[in-house]
This record gives structure tokens, sequence and C-alpha cells, in this order.
């Protein structure tokens, strides 16, 4: 599925601008990532790529349509085709994780199905796949109250894993994961990207990650289009001037990866015709 | 040292806020006298030494309680009653209020994420509901009960269907509130995914709100049997039937046999409601 934005701006209800100006063009299939410091606009990015947010100004195409030109009906089945992945898992603590899981694919059940699948799940097995992904299998049956924050952000993950959307959003997926299993989630993410040949968009404050696992790197600052080119070409100046409201240090998630001057091997997209 | 700094004019300890609320409490005194003197309130008038006497003999008529198996097995046809119909009147009052409470609640409500397509009819659609709610609560069960008493007859069917159209309004305006005040991220970020209302209400909403919701549904069953007990005395069946006419006929034994049977099942819907919350926990 293919995402556009043209000239898109956004102006919170509060009067804080958000986006000024932002024109991309993602190709279905494509894996971007989108980095810049807190406050960058990175947020609201994800958002408006998903329907989620509608921008002010300007306009946002996702698989060649406007999502707020369509009936109510379309725009949902349209929204069922898109994952996103939040910085906290917005789930309720009260819920079991296979229960959170299944909750990736409700656009597509019918109510009967939701309703029933509460009681018993009824696809157990495809939770557990998913959470397998990321290691977390034998927490299928616990409830999310009991598993720490790590954990709850890789059932979100798991969410969007099972909900095998076209576009995959990813909001800091990985900012409350240790650097091992920061990496190990987003391989899942990447992984499920290339097999189900899902655009993946992820807004990641960890630089490391970025220039490691995404063929394409957005910088944003203060709303805008700072940069968008691929790892090789992003210099570590442009990095600093980048994060420059956030001290001397970039934002790594690893540790030995601060005294490299350039990401060493940058996983490529695996698809033919992409790109 | 902290002396010397207050013997140097530091600046005296005195609270900024007390004055506006001193204020508010005597605004509040000032509003409630005259609402008092409306309302008669005249508790002094409990001990002057005539109506002392009346009181008493009321109360003694009471005792002891009244036992005769003739009466107790009248009273425990009349409890079964007045609990088929609470209980019947919140099933259906249930079957009122969970539509109407999903219809009203603004977290479930598609329209409101952009904002995208059919904001303006979702927004009147929740006004119209919640007036819906108001007017099916803002009428008195008792009144209710006596227009189904001239439709359907004397007996307990009227006072099932009073309860379940006011108990319907009532559970529909507390489940939107409850629904609202949670955390609504869950229930939006499903919607965002394409999930159906039912969907974000079943997966997110309820999870985080379901010893809430429960705990209010059977403390509303409790008003509900007490509820009937008001509408008996205007023919809807029941223990309230039963003690309108104890009453009239001024027998003070079977009337505090009622009474205790009241309070044992309140006494159930407590333990009831403590179960559930225990089991929701």
């Amino acid at each position: 599925m293919s995402l556009q934005l043209l000239d898109a701006g956004l102006v919170h209800a509060n009067g804080h601008r958000a986006l000024r100006g932002v024109s991309l063009e993602i190709n279905a299939g494509e894996r971007v990532a989108v980095i810049g410091p807190s406050g960058a606009g990175k947020t609201s990015l994800v958002r408006v790529l998903g329907a989620s947010l509608r921008p002010t100004e300007g306009q946002v195409t996702i698989a060649g349509t406007d999502p707020w030109s369509l009936s109510a009906g379309a725009l949902r089945r349209l929204r069922a085709r898109i994952g996103v992945i939040h910085q906290s898992a917005p789930i309720p603590p009260r819920l079991r994780v296979v229960t959170a899981v299944l909750a990736g694919r409700l656009g597509r059940w019918s109510v009967w199905r939701s309703l029933v699948s509460l009681a018993a799940p009824s696809d157990a097995t495809g939770a557990r796949d998913a959470l397998a992904l990321l290691d977390l299998e034998d927490r299928l049956f616990d409830r999310c109250d009991h598993l720490s924050g790590g954990q709850l952000q890789r059932v979100g993950v798991a969410r969007v894993l099972y909900q095998r959307p076209e576009v995959m959003l990813a909001d800091e997926p990985v900012s409350a994961l240790d650097p091992t299993l920061a990496d190990q989630s987003l391989a899942a993410l990447v992984a499920a990207s290339e097999t189900y040949k899902a655009t993946f968009v992820a807004s990641l404050h960890a630089v490391d990650l970025a220039l490691k696992w995404f063929p394409r790197i957005i910088g944003m600052r203060n709303g805008e289009v700072a940069f968008d080119r691929p790892p090789a070409a992003v210099t570590r100046d442009m990095l600093h001037e980048l994060y420059a409201t956030e001290g001397r240090l970039l934002p790594y998630q690893g540790v030995e990866q601060q005294h490299e001057e350039r990401p060493a091997n940058v996983v490529q997209l695996k698809r033919p015709g992409c790109q | 040292m902290i002396g010397a700094v207050l013997h140097t004019g530091a600046p005296p300890l005195r609270d900024p806020a007390a004055r506006g609320r001193i204020g508010a409490a005597v605004v509040a005194l000032i509003v409630l006298w005259p609402l008092l003197a409306l309302a008669e309130f005249r508790p002094w008038m409990l001990f002057e030494s005539g109506n002392l006497q009346v009181m008493g003999h009321f109360l003694a008529g009471f005792l002891p309680p009244e036992t005769s198996l003739e009466f107790l097995a009248l009273l425990g046809k009349a409890t079964l009653e007045t609990l088929a119909i609470a209980t019947c009147g919140i099933a259906l009052a249930l079957i009122i209020a969970v539509p109407l409470a999903v219809a009203a609640t603004r977290s479930l409500a598609v329209s409101r994420i952009g904002p995208g397509p059919g904001r303006h009819r979702g927004t009147a659609g929740r006004a119209a509901v919640r007036g819906l709610l108001t007017l099916l609560r803002a009428i008195p069960e008792v009144v209710w009960a006596l227009i189904f008493v001239r439709a359907l007859g004397l007996g307990p069917g009227a006072g099932v269907l009073a309860i379940a159209v006011t108990y319907g309004g009532m559970l529909g305006k507390v489940y939107t509130e409850i629904l609202e005040s949670g955390d609504t991220r869950a229930a939006r970020a499903l919607l965002e995914a394409g999930s159906p209302r039912l969907g974000a209400l079943l997966y997110a909403l309820i999870p985080g709100a379901a010893h809430e919701l429960a705990s209010y549904t059977v403390y509303r069953w409790e008003c509900a049997v007490r509820a009937s007990v008001v509408m008996g005395f205007v023919g809807a069946g029941g223990l309230g039937q039963l003690m309108d006419q104890s009453m009239k006929m001024l027998n003070g034994g079977e009337t505090s046999s009622i009474l205790i049977t009241f309070l044992l099942l309140v006494l159930l819907a407590d333990a009831l409601s403590a179960v559930i919350r225990r089991v929701l926990a």
C-alpha cells in the first residue's frame, strides 16, 4: 500500500503546529524510518499517514485514495489494513495477552466472532505464533498487568504482527526495550514487512537502529522534513544538526555504535521491484 | 536561622485560599437556610412529648414480628415476586440501557477520529440519545407504574415495565459516564485499526471498567428491589402490596417482618456485589 503526503500541514486543536508543508511519497512495500528530536512531529506524521489525524492543510493519499473523502464504512475497512504500534501499548491492564493480541484482527472479524473469542480465544495458535517472534509465547495466558513495560510494548508489536496489515506504522515501537530486545523486535517487524510485502514506516528515537534496519531515512525537525535519503548518504553532520537542540550526543539505543562513523551494513529491502 | 527569617519580615503564613473557602461555606449556608424552611425541616418537633408518645405507640406495634406460618408463606411468595420484578426489570433495563449507552459514549464514536465523515450526524445522534435517557429516568418509576397498571391491570407486570423504563434510563446514563471516565486510549487505538464500535467496547472499554459496571448494576438491582416495594403501593404486586395491606390494617408485626425481609435482601445484594467484584478484580 502506498502513502503520499502533498504539502501536508497539521495544527492541533490547542493551536500547536505539528507539521508544516510535508511532502512525501512512500511506495508500497518500502521501509522508512523517521528520526528527529522529540517534538519534531514524528508522531503526528505517523498518525496522519495512518488516517488517525486529519491534516489541516494539504493532502494525504493512502493506497491511491484520499481517506477523508471516503464513506465511514470504507474508511473503517481502509483502517483495518493499517496497523499502528504505539509508543505505550494502549492495552487495558485486565486484558489477557492472548486477547490483546487477537484484538489486532477485530477490523476483519464479525461481531459474533469477536464476542465468542472473548470467552474462548478463537485463534490462540495465531496469537502464540506472533508472540513467539518476540520471545513472549510463554506469557500467552497471562494478564497484561503482570507484564513489565517492555513486555507490554512487545505485546503491542505482536498485535500488529497478528493483524498482518498492508501498512505497518510504528511510533517509537522499541522505546521501552533494552538494546538486544529492541533489535530483535525491529528484526521481527522488518521480517514481517518483507514476508507480507507490507509498507513499514517507523518513527525512532535511536539513530543507530534507524540506520541499521531502514533503507530510507527521513529526518524531521520543527514539523518539517529536514532530509530524506538513504542511510549511506546521511552524514554525522546532518545528524548533529538534526539533534542540535538535544546536546552533543546522538541518541543511540546500542552502546558500541556510539563510535562508529557510518552504519556498517544496512539491511536492504529483499524484494525485487521496490526502490 | 528560621526564627531569624521570621523576625525579619517574612510574609505572614496566611493561606490565600482561606478567604474563598470561608466565603463559599457562608454562601452555602445562606442558600441552604431558605431551603430548609421550604422543606419544613423542624427536627425538634420529633421530641415534643405528644409526638414522642404517638411514635412510641406506632413503633411498639411493630413488636414482635409476625411469624405465623400462614403469614410467612404469604411473605415468601411476595418476596419471590419482588425479586422476580426487580430481576426481570433490571434485565429489561439492560436491554434498553446497553445499546443506548454504546450509542451515547463519545469514546466509541468513530467519526470523532480525524474528525471523519458523519461527525455532525454523530454529535446530533449522541445528543438525541442522551435526551432520551434523560426522559426515561426523569419520570419516577411510580408514575410509569401508574401508567402501566392502567394498561396491564394490577399485578407485577406493570412493576417490571416501570423498572425497565426508569432504570434503563439511569443505567444507560451511568454506563456512558463510566465508559467515558476510564482510559479511552485503548478503544481509540482499536477504532483507528478499523475495529467496529462493538469490538472496541468489548476489547478495550469493558475490560477496563467491568467491575465498576457490575457493581453499579448490582446496586441498581438493590434499588429496584426497594422501588418495587413503593410500586406495590399502587398495585404493582410483590412485597409492597403486602406491606400496603398490613399497614392499612395497622398490623405492625407483619410490617416489621416485611422490613426484616428487606434488610436481608439488601444484605444479599451486598454479598452478590462483593462476589462479582472479586471475580472480576
